[in-house]
């Protein structure tokens, strides 16, 4: 660890020295980064709690997080479940086109969400919809790209929350915009990008955490590593020794955790976040995760894993570990678990009331969001549409 | 007004527009102390520090994705693709989020940023070097796509394309950054983006080109005027938005209508214009709409490119193709005849392809 400190602390030093020399060639001097040791994740994910609940050894370097963050992460991940379970079942209904379920992944949901200050940005993916209502999003905005009435629902700026983005780690390199932005206007925001497994093989992944170095930009990636990609394995997608690595060869540090260990994924992103803030870098943290639902509700999982793969997991579930985590702490009650459960009882059964409405679509906007003034081509077309409308009475 | 050559005015432009707003970056590939491998960017690192005028790592996905990020962040990034066909790994980030964020967005998040695509041949670039990627960009809804003829639309078409709400693709046609012309720069202008400029005034035909069309088309209208025949030459200034007025207007006026572009023809941005002028002047013309065009075939290495790119001596024969003298153009009509068409029954009667062939 010191030697990453020294490392980056003669970096900024040369920065520094950038600056004043302002229109020097001083880019092209190649300054040394920190030592590969500080940039190295652990050789174990990190991890605070065991499977079944009870304590293990707290890791290094990792200040635990304060009782009163993981009650509320706990009634979180109980609401965000519950969500995702009515979201499916809305799918079912035919209410929402596809619905993409994180279940198994509320950890990482929850603990990146609560690893952000509400002036942070968050860049999320299309299977972080729990996140969104973990961050305070309106359910009925965050479903509306899989209700399909438009793509994002809510107000980016409002909420400090770019679209849930379909094509896999292009949100990466606009997190690292987004991170540069911020750290020029002096904001003293951070930016979280989440990423899966999968997207880690994307070439903009690459491109992001390069940039993200070159640049210092202060931009945490997450991959949840839920070791599948639709139905290709892990196994088949890298051959790196853990994702984290990834980070190591552009200058990144890197870190990978347990990511059903709640009280682990928040101890490290929390660490992560803290370390963009204070300038010293973007930093990758890997969560090794599971996607206990198929991919979406049209996939078929029973065709690439085998049912006992998945009981494996269930073990393993980061609410009921959390929960007996809290409870042998005295932290949580019974009463404390019946009413987190009521009280997502309720959250889903709003959303069903306000989701069985139709959703109210209008023809014409869609020529009003292409360009700031629609074009005389667009118009026209325009015109067209609500003739044929007009037409069909 | 001073002479300058475009390349000079698009480096006006990028300065005037880094010293108007703060909010404006250039960045890219070699655009900082060198100043881009056409020195577009020349000395703005210099005088605006690497703050503003900076070098990126060499990924052009990465380039654009940043830009988006930036603009979110309330950023005006103006962005250099080195050259045409570099600028394709940026392709997903330009189609995907690029055109779309305000719409996905519902107008809510806007991407004011300004991409520069060096494009296009004539300068004996090996391959890799000189595509027409222009249609690409036009195709894709919700994108502005620009291409400056003379040094003072480049100017003038960078600045609005920099104060611009909606991202822009600026195309820059590499063969005309050293082609000199008098240019007016400064502050106070109205905004050309939508609008066509009639580059020179006729009245037997129109040719419409864009970009390193113009000089071609105006080179043939000059050489038409020697042979007493009057053109007509559009520029179109900006692709995207289209201005549909001035080229029916004139097209409504010559009855004739020739389109010249560079870049391959099939499915391109002439194919475009000849489908909207016979849609909106049919009653008008006396010819079908003509096009000159590149062959559709990958661009051709250094020393065959002359036999590929369309001169005025093609502009002309185009011309001559406009039924002046009230015959069929037989071109077509060859071509179709040397088609086997089994199943079909031959044509006959007056006006059938035999009787023309015949004819000729």
């Amino acid at each position: 660890m010191p030697d990453v400190l020294n490392g980056w602390r003669w970096k900024r030093t040369l920065l520094l020295t950038n600056v004043q020399r302002k229109g020097s060639v001083a880019m092209s001097v190649r300054r040394p980064g920190p030592s590969v040791d500080g940039l190295l994740p652990s050789p174990v994910p990190v991890r605070f709690v065991q499977e079944d609940g009870s304590p293990g050894t707290p890791p290094e370097g990792y200040p635990p997080p304060a009782d009163a963050r993981l009650v509320d992460a706990y009634r979180r991940m109980v609401l965000g479940r519950r969500f995702d379970r009515q979201a499916t079942a809305l799918t079912r209904q035919g209410r929402l086109a596809v619905y993409p379920s994180s279940r198994g992944q509320e950890a990482c949901q929850v603990a990146g969400v609560l690893a952000l200050g509400a002036d942070d940005w968050l860049f999320p993916t299309y299977r972080d919809s729990v996140a969104l209502v973990a961050r305070g999003i309106d359910p009925v905005e965050v479903l509306t790209l899989l209700r399909g009435d438009w793509h994002c629902g809510y107000d980016p700026e409002a909420v400090r929350t770019a679209p849930q983005c379909t094509p896999l780690a292009t949100q990466t390199v606009h997190a690292v915009g987004m991170a540069e932005a911020l750290r020029r206007r002096g904001t003293g925001g951070v930016v979280m990008a989440f990423v899966g497994d999968g997207g880690t093989s994307e070439g903009d992944f690459h491109e992001a955490l390069n940039y993200a170095a070159v640049l210092r930009a202060p931009v945490v990636f997450l991959v949840q590593n839920n070791r599948y990609a639709i139905s290709v394995p892990l196994a088949k997608q890298s051959a790196a020794p853990a994702l984290a690595y990834k980070g190591v060869g552009y200058g990144v540090r890197s870190e990978q955790v347990d990511g059903n260990d709640l009280v682990a994924v928040l101890a490290v992103l929390t660490e992560a976040v803290r370390y963009a803030r204070a300038g010293d870098g973007p930093f990758l943290v890997e969560a090794h995760t599971y996607r206990m639902d198929a991919h979406t509700n049209a996939d078929d999982a029973s065709r690439y894993r085998d049912a006992e793969e998945v009981e494996r997991w269930e073990s393993a579930d980061p609410i009921a570990r959390l929960e007996t985590y809290l409870r042998d702490r005295g932290l949580l009650s019974a009463a404390d678990v019946a009413a987190a459960g009521e009280a997502a009882e309720e959250f889903a059964a709003r959303l069903r009331d306000r989701m069985s409405a139709e959703p109210d679509t209008e023809p014409a906007e869609l020529f009003e969001h292409v360009f700031a003034e629609p074009t005389p081509q667009l118009r026209e077309q325009r015109a067209r549409l609500l003739a044929e409308l007009s037409a069909e009475g | 007004m001073t002479a300058m050559t475009m390349g000079q005015a698009l480096n006006a432009a990028l300065r005037d527009a880094l010293r108007a707003d703060e909010r404006v970056l250039v960045f890219g590939e070699d655009v900082g102390p060198l100043g881009g491998v056409f020195r577009i960017t020349d000395g703005l690192t210099a005088e605006f520090g690497e703050d503003r005028c900076f070098d990126t790592p060499l990924a052009e996905s990465g380039i654009v994705g940043l830009a988006v990020g930036m603009a979110m962040g309330g950023f005006r990034p103006v962005v250099e693709m080195q050259f045409d066909a570099f600028a394709y790994p940026a392709f997903e980030q330009i189609a995907s989020h690029v055109a779309k964020m305000r719409n996905r967005t519902r107008g809510r998040v806007a991407l004011p940023m300004v991409i520069r695509i060096p494009f296009a041949g004539g300068i004996g670039g090996v391959e890799h070097h000189c595509d027409s990627s222009e249609a690409y960009y036009a195709h894709t809804p919700g994108l502005k796509v620009v291409t400056p003829a003379t040094p003072d639309d480049a100017y003038w078409l960078l600045r609005d394309a920099i104060d611009d709400p909606d991202p822009v693709v600026f195309m820059e046609p590499k063969r005309l950054y050293w082609a000199k012309d008098e240019t007016s720069t400064g502050d106070r202008r109205a905004p050309r983006f939508g609008s066509a400029a009639v580059r020179r005034e006729g009245g037997d035909a129109t040719l419409v080109a864009y970009g390193p069309g113009v000089p071609v088309a105006l080179q043939a209208a000059e050489a038409a005027a020697r042979d007493g025949l009057s053109l007509e030459v559009v520029d179109l200034r900006t692709l995207v938005p289209f201005d549909d007025e001035t080229v029916v207007a004139s097209v409504r006026r010559t009855g004739r209508c020739v389109v010249v572009q560079e870049a391959q023809g099939f499915a391109g941005v002439g194919a475009e214009i000849a489908a909207r002028v016979q849609e909106r002047c049919f009653h008008s013309l006396a010819a079908p709409v003509l096009r000159v065009t590149g062959f559709d075939i990958p661009y051709p290495p250094p020393k065959l490119e002359h036999s590929h790119l369309p001169d005025v001596d093609r502009v002309l024969d185009a011309v001559d193709r406009l039924q002046f003298d009230d015959e069929p153009d037989v071109l077509y009509l060859e071509s179709a005849s040397e088609r086997p068409s089994p199943g079909t029954r031959a044509p006959a009667g007056p006006g059938s392809v035999n009787r023309v062939r015949e004819a000729s």
